[in-house]
């Protein structure tokens, strides 16, 4: 018999529908004020903490609604703003220093909505107020460091291997290896190569000159590059933390960009301080036997250089770094048997087997700390990039009493310094220095009101096409407009079931669009049935020859707009990104309700009877 | 049931194709010679540079303002009311050796003189060199979406129909940036965002009238091609009417409602619905019978047109 759907097909649509309809629902529910409570860097939030933080605002009078352990944090919801704010003072008096404690808002989706996965939309910083940030990575910094890195391997190789080398420079095209003769060349070249090195190395002899230059390959430079960003981000997240920001965002963009977003925060001059911060820290030996009078006067010795001491006074150090910020897992302030200010500092497993070689062979040597700090000029370059500027300063010079492993202090800092050095090293050092490419603050009133405007917007032209699709189609226009509330539920609730799916204003735009054009399915069967009653088909052959005929139109338009979305969202950034992803869902959506959902309805209504006269 | 338009038969809708078509090319080389001679108006997105946006308690003087600004730091920077009187919009251009922040801080300054209860809505600033390359990936976008559909229309029709619909999107792409370059309205990321979803919209009318054309001609077998293109047209007209209709309504509902930071996006929409649906009906067609599309053209697709006939096919 003509339309109609079996059993399992109904069914199908109403669980598809439920679903969608389902997780809609958390967005009913507004938000919390929530007090969000992270553990820093060798502290953890554990149950202990949490009830300590119940029993204080208990003290307090201030009423928890509910307080949740979650992912490492403490999330604290308060019934207003003004407890929101007692409530962070209280705890964040009482935790200390080993703890941020931020202003959150959390969606107050109930428990049990929360248990089965519902949260609602994430809303982009357009709509909820921040500062966005595009950072930029300098990977010519990244890439000079790691060529200062192989060059002092090159020489250890060489020397170890007792191959005579004349020299071993940086060059724009390269490493540039001198030697006096072509066989010490080719026999530098074939050991070089038998050790890996992922340097590509050519011979650039003529003119008498004995040319071994080695190039970084392509692939060791993306993997270069793809590490600098990746240690870049880990650093600029940790550095975040310090900031107490709720549900900041720290992602990568691109193959040299990150993009960090802080909601909430107005500051932007606080924020770029601490994300600027540009400050990494590398550990080199004194060059014993340099004379530090000779090298001021301009004659440095090859394989060395000059520095300044934080104290004052020069002092020369080898070129070769011997150990890098990268490999310190922990840093903290602490105090000698003498109550003098020094900074204790754990290493990772590589960097502690690379210490204790290094100080094996340096007992009673000295070793420097060398502290790197970049920072904005003020200037810009002609291509409008900032400009950065490289301070370099020595901030300890100590005697290596033992073989030092994992664990080492740093002495000689003033109080202050400790601090800060600890911090710096806490949160991790910038393997290249970054710049801001890009800066976005949006005021929370603004976001407001575009959330507001979005809303508006949506209300007046649903309501129009709504009441337009009733007058026009009748019955079947009816059926339309509730395929078209069904769709819209859908996007939202798709929307809050896909973890990295964001609303912006764009977004909302995208929804608005949808409505307009989702009736195109069923403006195209209807059209499609109307002229095969016109062409004197009986309404059950009508009905099934206008959805049948309309089905692979409305696929072929549909697709063709589906894969200009998913063009917008490779290219968009941001907010166009959000449009992009909501266009997509649209698109999905309203070809599943204008299709199948009314097919179900109009089944239901007008399948398998007699039935003389269609209202439509 | 009734009808908006009621049409009897067919419409030669064709008969006017060639005077149109002729109109379109002169509207297509005028936009093209606007944007080569005038250009395009580009956003914050694309040059780079600050834009700062403030509140004000009262209407404000625009002049006061910009002759405050009128100093080393600021010159040249671009004040205009942003939806009210009370809201100001500052556009700064990047200069060499001077910090964005300093000079938002110098507006803010000159702005906070004017009236001390202003209020910093929004702060933007986009490095030139991001600029560059979104100017780069925007027109990458929309040369990859044309290749896409052309592909994916030889695919599933045939490619004179496929050059018949990319011809007719490039003509909506260059006459809707023609008209922001005659109008100098700005053009930003949304706008981008805007120009690619008329490209899916328009390509969405073509579509249909040739899903249609493709039936028909198996159809009416003894008709030319001009015939069944007319046909065509004329049977899905109140179908293109109603649609553009209900999509209009809630584009200018975004335009009127949505708020200023939309209305670029929700012009080029406006623009690019009007552009799209009449290409779709005088260019689409019009070019792909210029190429000589005719019946035995349809043919192998015939296999496909059969199978998703079957029942089991449909929802």
């Amino acid at each position: 018999m003509l339309n109609k759907y079996p059993m399992w097909k109904n069914l199908m649509v109403v669980l598809i529908i439920a679903v969608g309809f389902f997780y809609a629902i958390p967005n009913l529910f507004g938000e919390d004020y929530a007090v969000q409570v992270v553990a820093t860097r060798g502290a953890e939030v554990t149950v202990s903490t949490q009830t300590q933080v119940s029993e204080l605002l208990a003290g307090k009078g201030i009423a928890v609604k509910r307080s949740e352990l979650e992912k490492g944090q403490l999330l604290v919801r308060v019934n207003n703003a003004e407890d929101q704010l007692q409530a962070r003072e209280a705890i964040s008096d009482t935790l200390g220093d080993k703890f941020t404690v931020a202003l959150n808002l959390a969606p107050a989706t109930p428990e049990w909505l929360e248990s089965v996965g519902g949260s609602p939309m994430k809303l982009g910083l357009d709509l909820r107020g921040g500062v966005h940030f595009l950072m930029e990575v300098d990977m010519g910094e990244a890439i000079r460091k790691m060529e200062e890195a192989k060059i002092a391997d090159f020489r250890t190789q060489l020397r170890d291997e007792k191959i005579r080398y004349a020299g071993v420079n940086r060059t724009v095209k390269g490493i540039e290896i001198k030697f006096r003769d072509a066989d010490t060349l080719n026999q530098a070249e074939a050991f070089l190569k038998s050790r890996g090195n992922d340097m590509l190395f050519s011979e650039q002899t003529g003119g008498g000159n004995f040319v071994l230059l080695a190039t970084m390959s392509e692939t060791y430079l993306r993997q270069v590059k793809e590490e600098a960003l990746n240690q870049n981000i880990t650093t600029i997240r940790n550095r975040v933390n310090e900031l107490g920001v709720a549900e900041p965002v720290v992602q990568r963009q691109g193959a040299e960009r990150i993009i960090v977003e802080l909601p909430g925060v107005q500051d932007t001059a606080r924020a770029k301080e601490i994300l600027g911060a540009t400050a990494s820290i590398e550990f080199h030996m004194v060059d014993e036997k340099a004379d530090v009078a000779a090298a001021v006067a301009g004659r440095v010795p090859a394989g060395s250089e000059l520095y300044q001491q934080r104290e004052g006074g020069p002092v020369v150090l080898k070129k070769e770094v011997m150990l890098t910020g990268d490999h310190i897992t922990g840093a903290q302030p602490s105090f000698d048997q003498y109550s003098r200010p020094q900074v204790s500092i754990q290493l990772d497993a590589k960097g502690g087997s690379i210490f204790s070689d290094v100080t094996k062979d340096n007992i009673h040597k000295r070793m420097a700390t060398l502290f790197i700090e970049y920072k904005d000029s003020g200037e810009r370059n002609a291509d409008g990039s900032v400009k950065m500027k490289k301070i370099e300063e020595v901030i300890s010079v100590a005697i290596i009493q033992s073989r030092l492993g994992r664990n080492f202090v740093i002495s000689g800092l003033g109080h202050a310094e400790s601090q800060n050095l600890a911090l710096l090293l806490r949160a991790g050092a910038l393997i290249a220095p970054v710049s801001i490419v890009e800066e976005r603050t949006i005021g929370p009133s603004l976001g407001a009101e575009n959330i507001n405007n979005g809303l508006q917007a949506m209300i007046w032209g649903m309501a129009v096409v709504l009441l337009f699709m009733m007058v026009y189609y009748r019955a079947f226009g009816v059926i339309a407009n509730l395929a078209l509330s069904a769709n819209l539920i859908m996007v939202v609730g798709v929307m809050s079931m896909i973890p990295g799916a964001v609303l912006t204003l764009p977004g909302i735009a995208g929804m608005v669009l949808t409505v307009g054009m989702a009736v195109d399915g069923n403006v195209l069967i209807y059209e499609r049935i109307r002229e095969e009653l016109r062409a004197g088909r009986s309404v059950q052959q009508a009905i099934h020859e206008g959805y049948g005929n309309a089905f692979s139109t409305i696929a072929d338009a549909n697709i063709t707009t589906f894969i200009t979305a998913l063009i917008l969202f490779a290219v968009g950034t941001g907010a166009v990104k959000g449009f992009a992803v909501t266009l997509m869902i649209g698109i999905l959506t309203s070809m599943f309700t204008a299709i199948v959902g009314t097919r179900a309805i109009v089944n239901a209504l007008w399948g398998g009877k007699r039935v003389k006269k269609l209202s439509i | 049931m009734f009808q908006i338009l009621t049409l009897k038969g067919s419409v030669d809708f064709l008969k006017h194709a060639l005077p149109i078509s002729i109109m379109s090319g002169i509207l297509v080389l005028a936009s093209l010679v606007s944007l080569a001679t005038v250009g395009i108006n580009w956003g914050l997105d694309f040059t780079g540079g600050t834009v700062v946006e403030m509140e004000f308690s009262q209407p404000q003087d625009l002049n006061k303002l910009r002759v405050a600004l009128d100093r080393p730091e600021t010159s040249g920077s671009v004040v205009q009311n942003f939806g009210s009187s009370r809201d100001i919009l500052v556009r700064l251009q990047v200069r060499e050796g001077i910090k964005s922040d300093d000079q938002v801080k110098l507006v803010l300054a000159e702005a906070t003189k004017l009236d001390a209860a202003v209020v910093q809505k929004r702060v933007e600033f986009v490095g030139p060199q991001v600029g560059e390359e979104l100017a780069e990936q925007g027109g990458l976008a929309v040369v990859v979406a044309l290749i896409c559909i052309l592909i994916y229309v030889s695919f599933r029709f045939e490619w004179r129909l496929a050059a018949g619909s990319v011809a007719a999107l490039a003509h909506d792409v260059i006459v809707t940036l023609g008209v922001f370059s005659v109008l100098q309205l700005e053009f930003d990321l949304t706008v981008l965002a805007g120009v690619l979803t008329v490209v899916g919209y328009s390509l969405n009318d073509t579509i249909v009238v040739y899903d249609r054309i493709r039936e028909n001609f198996l159809k009416m077998r003894k008709s030319t091609p001009r015939e069944v293109v007319n046909a065509s047209i004329t049977q899905t007209m109140s179908r293109t009417i109603i649609t553009t209709g209900t999509t209009l309504i809630t584009v200018v509902a975004l335009f009127l409602k949505g708020g200023t930071l939309i209305h670029g996006f929700a012009t080029s929409l406006l623009l690019g619905i009007f552009v799209g649906t009449y290409s779709s009906i005088y260019i689409a067609s019009y070019l792909a019978i210029r190429l000589g599309v005719c019946r035995e053209h349809m043919m192998p697709v015939e296999v496909e047109k059969e199978g998703a006939d079957q029942p089991s096919m449909m929802p």
